[in-house]
This record gives structure tokens, C-alpha cells and sequence, in this order.
């Protein structure tokens, strides 16, 4: 006993000597270091818990607490995308889960609660604990029941928290992760908007899109083979009307996890520079960074101030679980144009390098040469040469079966908007869109840019897409097009 | 006459079937290696006798009636947590949702075990339970064979599935109902494999747990359908009551035959 007190006391000095020896080592470490077990509580409250995207309030100045927090655990259905349901087991009923915010020094008292309908038992591991399994031993809490119990906040940082139960792939894989922020003392800097982020991969029976209830997919998930990958536990999720919003001028911070539980996150958000990365969500900052790294079980914050408006999408820019997986989320700055910053297209031309293969643009006077005498392609050549063009130029947006991205890209199959004027369509294609449509019933805010595609290229995958995926197969010919351009 | 007749036949059926609810099976014994086989040995199972059916509310509550100290009032609370029967209307009656034919559920191990006694059973082990569950329609092991696995993972997303009549999912190799599917059962011995519920704790600390799964060189879905299972087991109390929790009783072959 004595001797085992003795060794402690030992090794605590040890440990001192190294934590001090390393402080005089970093010179910018100013802060005198205070050991967060001592410092005293003042009074207890209730912590506030917010579902994705928000976030709670900031801490502030406010002294370390007894922080009460309960979270309740529920196994429930939910949509993926359109048509595609999923069950769901979730810590607050969200995807992710709850957010939790505390500062260093808090004693939070953690109450876990597995819903009676619940078919499995569950625990948490939260990221934040000093302790053996991050508190996963302590809450592993059969259905019906509740488990409680406390941990310090020691360090500093934004950590991911997530069920350890068997098998805990498939737990986390099902959306049982979540993140809790731990903020120094005097909390961290003051920002204009805060919003809540979390990056999952999914495994389903059925592949992306396919419809009804999909189960988990076991195999999948050890191949690494997911279906979906998306922000806030659903495409679309951040996405239209979901979308986190901002005013030009402002400074926004993004707390953003990874819950995995396979793929790793490369964040960026398209079309701005983040000012400020904690990276892996520790106290490290590193400024101007593009695409920040999140790993699955790791966390990063990132804040920049927005400077012009407009729509900027947030990605994994391992770019094919962007546009072909889900993930993708959206941020709507609004406010004063700053053209000085970005100026919008001042002008455009045509780029005619020799010997290329992009397609010669004609003249607007100069009388068009359509197809070498050949005269109107049939339709077989017209399938034929549409469907590449189609590959190339509008599957990246409108996807291979012309279903679109919810939210973001409309459908070209089955298009209501599409099958009403053919001519609105080829000018669209010849011109570009931005503004608000209404396709099938749902509403697009969305950019297409104009294509720089021949007249009889035009023809050939408009009516390739006429001709596909229920459309009303319109046969378009080159001279439609032309008119069509004739007409601007 | 016919009228007559016929309401015999159906009275006759009625009586019947009710008999059938607490039947039992002949269960011939064998060996098999759990998932977590104890020093990855096989383990040995006597002939014994199974129910065919999980016990339901209709026959829990004629025991309650009986046996009163077993009534959601008067139980002590050292043998059943304040779920016990927590979804009754009132200490003998059921609430309208619940169906009389479906397995009773919020019961503790202490409860169950009672039950069985008061039968002249007893609960069926561990090792028996798995045992007999690892059949599905056409073989005694069942355990690699893709929709038998399937079967119990889909059942892991089926909301509600603890009001559904006995007797609604599948007849095993051995006539046995519904040991997957319906509810999770208590067992003898529910607590003699010891998870922590930190499964990576599990792996490293426990090398019987470890060596065991991997003797059996199962495929992971084998081990993640019945993983759940083992964790649903380690998180419980014998005073414990859940939604989804029910039992059936079993009996030795050799005794009172």
C-alpha cells in the first residue's frame, strides 16, 4: 500500500518535471499552467445540447461547473436520401449526435439512457475522457435503463464521442458519434455564426439510390465499400432549405467531425480559404488552408470570414463522395457584392487551341457547316454520340441516370421541366441558368454554366436525354438548336 | 347441428393450440462450439426438453394471479427493476395494445426463473439456448448459412416486434419458434460469459473470448449477428426488465418422465 503511494507519488513527479521541462522548451507558452483536476467548481448547470447544425452557446468567461448533461440513446428510422429510409441509432435522436459544449476544468456528469423501445444495448467513449475506454465501460447500459457517470475535462480541444459496443463498427456505421468541445479558459475567440458538422460513410444492402428500407451492409462496411458518404447523417442534410446561412462580413466557424467509421475526411469548402485550422481539432493552428484532413474519430475547427456572396458548397473533396456519394453541404452568404474581390465573368470568348479535341464554336454571322453534307444524323448515331457527350459534360452534376443531386442538381429523368419546352432546354444548355426552378415539385437554386458544345453536339445529347429515362423522346435537330440560338 | 359441430371442432382447435403455447420438444443433445467457447472447447449438451414457444402475457398472467408476490406492486425490488411489468395496466391486467398471445416481455431473470419452477422447469442455459437456436428450418447449425444470419440482423431494424404473437416467425430443425425474431430470452446463466461492453477491452483482456471466436474461424457476419446477442446479455441484471425481453423454460429429460 505504502509502497504502491510512494510510486505514485514518484511517477507525478516525473510527470511534473516533464510537463515543465517542456513548458521552458515552448517559450510562446505563456499561460501559466494551471492542473485542470484542481481547479474548483463554481456551482452546477444544465449543459445545453444542440442537434446538427447548431451548436450551443459559447462559454465565454464563464467560471468551470458541475455540468449536468443527458443524453438518451434512439434506435429509430430516418430518410438517407429521397425514397431510401434507414434505421438509425442515434445519441439525441440526431445524426449526429448531440453537440456538447464545455470548457476545461468542468466536472460533467454524464447520464446515459438506453430508449425502452430499444432493441440493443449501448455505451458511449467519448474522446474527451482521461479513463479507462472513455467512459465506455462505465455507461454500457442495457435497454430500459440508465447509467451515469463523471469525468474532468482536462484538455483543451474539439473531440469526437462515439458507442463502443460489439460490434463497434457497426454501431458507429449506424450514426453513433457525435462531438464534445472542451474550450480553454476564457473560451475561444468570438465569431459571427457557428455551425456543427459531421462526416459519416453508410453501407447498404442496396446500392446508392436504390429505394425502400436499406439494412446495413456488413460486407460492405469491412471492404470499405460505402454507398453514401454525407454530412449530418443524411444527403441533403445541408443541402437547399437546410442549408447553413451566413451575412457577408461575418466570420464563421465550422466544428467539424469525422465519425467514419472507415473513410477519412479531406474538408474543403469550394470557393473559400479557411483563415484558421485547429488542426486534428487540437490547440496547433495553421492559417490559409484549403482542404483540411479530418480522419475518422478526429475532429477539426476551422473559421473564415466570408467576404462576398454566394452559394458555397462544402465538400469531401475526394470529389466522387461529393457528387456521387453525398457529401456535400452548402453555405448561403448573403449580402453586398465586393467586385474588387471577386468580380464575377468579366468576359468570355472562345479558347481554340490546335489540334485539340474541344469541339470548334461557330461564328455567330458565319454560316454553320453541319456535319460535313452528311445531313441529320439518325437517331442511333445521335444515342450514340449523345451518350458520350452526356459522360463528359453533364454526368457530373445530373449523374449517370439523369437522377440528379437532391437538393442541388435537378433531374433530367422524368423531368416535368424538362419534357414542357424543348427549346428552353437547348437555350439553357447554350446559355446557362441561375435562379430558382421547380422540377418534378421540388425547387433548385442552383448555377448550370453555359456548355461549349456544337450545334449538332447539342442536338445529339439533348436528344439523348430525350430519349432516356422516361423522357418524352423529342427527336432534336441541329436546326432547332440554331434557331434557338438565333433567337438571343 | 353443424353450427353445433363446428363450434366443437373450433373449441377442440382452441384447446388445442392453447396445450401447444407450453408444450415442450425432445431436444437430442450433441456438442458445438460457442462463439465464445470456454478454453475453445466444445461444449456438451444432455438431452433435454425445450418449450416450443417464448411464455406469453396470457400465461404470465394467470402466474401473477397465483402467485401474487409477483405482482408489480408487491415484488421486491431486488428481484425486479421498476420495468417490471411497468407496460401492465394495473398489477393483473393487461393495457389494450398488448395482445394476450404475445410473449411477455419486462419481466426480471428472478421473475422468469420463478415462472419456470413454478412449472416444474426450469430456464434453459446458455449453452442449451444456443444450442437450439443455431438450427434454422432444415439443419442443426445454421450459423454460416447466409439468410439464417440475415434473418437475425433484419430483426435487429424490426421496430415493435415484441407485440407480435408467438409463433410468427420461423419453425426451427427442432419445432421450436421464434427464438429469433420476436424477443431476446432470458437465460440460466445469461451473465456467465462476461463482456464489459467495451469490446475492445473484451478482445484484449479476455484471451478465452478471443481464442474462442477465432478457433472457430467464423466469418464476421456470423459474429456481428450473434455479437449482439452475447452484448445484450453482458448489459443486463438479473432485476433487470426490458421491452424486448421475454424467456421460455426448459426441463432435464430424466426427470418426472
Amino acid at each position: 500500500m505504502i509502497n504502491s503511494k510512494l510510486s505514485t507519488l514518484y511517477l507525478s513527479l516525473i510527470i511534473c518535471l516533464l510537463l515543465s521541462s517542456c513548458k521552458n522548451n515552448n517559450t510562446n507558452e505563456t499561460n501559466n499552467y494551471k492542473d485542470p483536476a484542481k481547479i474548483v467548481l463554481a456551482g452546477t448547470m444544465e449543459a445545453e445540447l444542440t442537434a446538427p447544425p447548431k451548436v450551443p452557446a459559447p462559454v465565454g468567461d464563464r467560471p468551470a461547473k458541475k455540468l449536468l448533461v443527458n443524453m438518451e440513446i434512439l434506435e429509430e428510422q430516418g430518410t438517407m436520401t429521397d425514397g431510401v429510409e434507414y434505421v438509425y441509432w442515434t445519441f439525441g435522436g440526431t445524426v449526429p449526435g448531440s453537440f456538447i459544449r464545455t470548457r476545461v476544468g468542468d466536472e460533467v456528469e454524464f447520464t446515459l439512457s438506453n430508449h425502452p423501445d430499444n432493441k440493443l444495448p449501448h455505451n458511449i467513449d467519448l474522446h474527451a475522457v482521461t479513463g479507462p475506454g472513455g467512459g465506455a465501460t462505465s455507461s454500457f447500459v442495457a435497454p430500459g435503463h440508465e447509467k451515469k457517470f463523471n469525468f474532468k475535462t482536462i484538455n483543451p480541444g474539439l473531440y469526437v464521442y462515439h458507442c463502443a459496443t460489439a460490434p463497434v463498427g457497426m454501431h458507429i456505421a449506424n450514426g453513433m458519434y457525435g462531438l464534445i468541445l472542451v474550450e480553454p479558459e476564457g473560451g475561444l475567440p468570438p465569431v459571427d455564426k457557428e455551425y456543427y458538422i459531421m462526416q459519416g460513410d453508410f453501407y447498404t444492402k442496396g446500392e446508392n439510390g436504390d429505394p425502400g428500407l436499406q439494412p446495413f451492409d456488413m460486407k460492405k462496411a469491412i471492404d470499405e465499400d460505402a454507398d453514401y458518404v454525407v454530412f449530418n447523417g443524411s444527403v441533403g442534410a445541408l443541402t437547399g432549405e437546410n442549408a447553413i446561412t451566413a451575412n457577408v462580413g461575418e466570420t464563421v466557424r465550422l466544428f467539424v467531425g469525422n465519425g467514419g467509421p472507415n473513410l477519412t475526411s479531406s474538408f474543403h469548402v469550394i470557393g473559400e480559404i479557411f483563415d484558421n485550422v485547429h488542426i486534428e481539432g487540437g490547440s496547433v493552428i495553421n492559417k490559409d488552408v484549403q482542404t483540411t484532413t479530418i480522419p475518422a474519430g478526429g475532429a477539426a475547427i476551422v473559421d473564415f470570414k466570408v467576404d462576398v456572396p454566394g452559394t458555397f458548397i462544402l465538400v469531401d473533396h475526394a470529389i466522387f463522395r461529393a457528387f456521387n456519394k453525398g457529401a456535400l453541404g452548402m453555405l448561403k452568404v448573403s449580402g453586398e457584392e465586393n467586385k474588387r474581390i471577386y468580380s464575377g465573368v468579366v468576359q468570355e470568348g472562345i479558347y481554340n487551341p490546335e489540334g485539340g479535341t474541344i469541339q470548334t464554336m461557330p461564328d455567330d454571322n458565319s454560316t454553320i457547316k453541319v456535319n460535313k453534307s452528311k445531313g441529320e444524323k439518325s437517331l442511333a448515331e445521335k444515342m450514340k454520340s449523345g451518350k458520350q457527350i452526356y459522360a463528359k459534360t453533364c454526368f457530373a452534376c445530373h449523374q449517370a441516370e439523369g437522377q440528379g443531386i437532391a437538393n442541388a442538381f435537378p433531374p433530367l429523368a422524368n423531368s416535368d421541366y424538362l419534357n414542357a419546352d424543348v427549346k428552353r432546354a437547348i437555350d439553357i444548355v447554350l446559355n446557362g441558368k441561375t435562379g430558382e426552378i421547380t422540377v418534378n415539385g421540388k425547387k433548385y437554386n442552383s448555377v448550370m454554366t453555359k456548355q461549349t458544345l456544337t450545334d449538332e453536339e447539342v442536338a445529339d445529347v439533348m436528344t439523348y436525354i430525350y430519349n432516356s429515362w422516361g423522357n418524352n423522346k423529342t427527336n432534336v435537330k441541329v436546326s432547332t438548336v440554331m434557331e434557338v440560338k438565333s433567337m438571343h | 347441428m353443424t353450427i353445433f359441430r363446428l363450434a366443437f371442432c373450433l373449441l377442440a382447435f382452441w384447446v388445442i393450440d392453447s396445450n401447444c403455447q407450453s408444450e415442450m420438444v425432445n431436444i437430442k443433445g450433441g456438442s458445438y462450439i460457442p462463439l465464445y467457447g470456454r478454453d475453445s472447447l466444445k461444449v456438451s449438451i444432455s438431452d433435454f426438453k425445450m418449450d416450443i414457444y417464448p411464455v406469453t402475457n396470457q400465461e404470465f398472467q394467470e402466474f401473477v394471479k397465483k402467485n401474487p408476490k409477483w405482482k408489480r406492486s408487491q415484488v421486491k425490488r431486488i428481484f425486479a427493476d421498476a420495468n417490471y411489468l411497468q407496460n401492465w395496466e394495473s398489477d393483473t391486467e393487461l393495457n389494450e395494445n398488448q395482445q394476450l398471445n404475445a410473449p411477455i416481455t419486462n419481466v426480471s431473470w428472478f421473475a422468469a426463473k420463478a415462472y419456470c419452477e413454478c412449472q416444474g422447469k426450469r430456464l434453459p442455459t446458455l449453452d442449451e439456448w444456443e444450442y437450439v437456436a443455431m438450427a434454422d428450418k432444415k439443419s442443426i447449425d445454421a450459423r454460416r448459412n447466409k439468410n439464417y444470419n440475415e434473418f437475425i440482423l433484419g430483426w435487429y431494424e424490426k421496430p415493435k416486434t415484441f407485440n407480435n404473437e408467438i409463433g410468427s416467425t420461423f419453425k426451427n430443425y427442432w419445432n421450436i419458434y421464434d427464438l429469433h425474431g420476436l424477443v431476446w430470452e432470458w437465460t440460466l446463466d445469461f451473465n456467465s460469459v462476461l463482456i464489459s461492453g467495451e469490446s475492445r477491452k473484451d478482445v484484449d483482456t479476455d484471451n478465452n473470448l478471443f481464442c474462442g471466436s477465432a478457433a472457430i474461424g467464423s466469418s464476421d457476419l456470423m459474429n456481428y449477428a450473434a455479437f449482439m446477442r452475447y452484448a445484450i446479455r453482458g448489459s443486463l441484471k438479473a432485476k433487470y426488465a426490458m421491452k424486448n425481453l421475454g424467456f421460455r423454460c426448459a426441463k432435464n429429460i430424466n426427470e418426472n418422465e
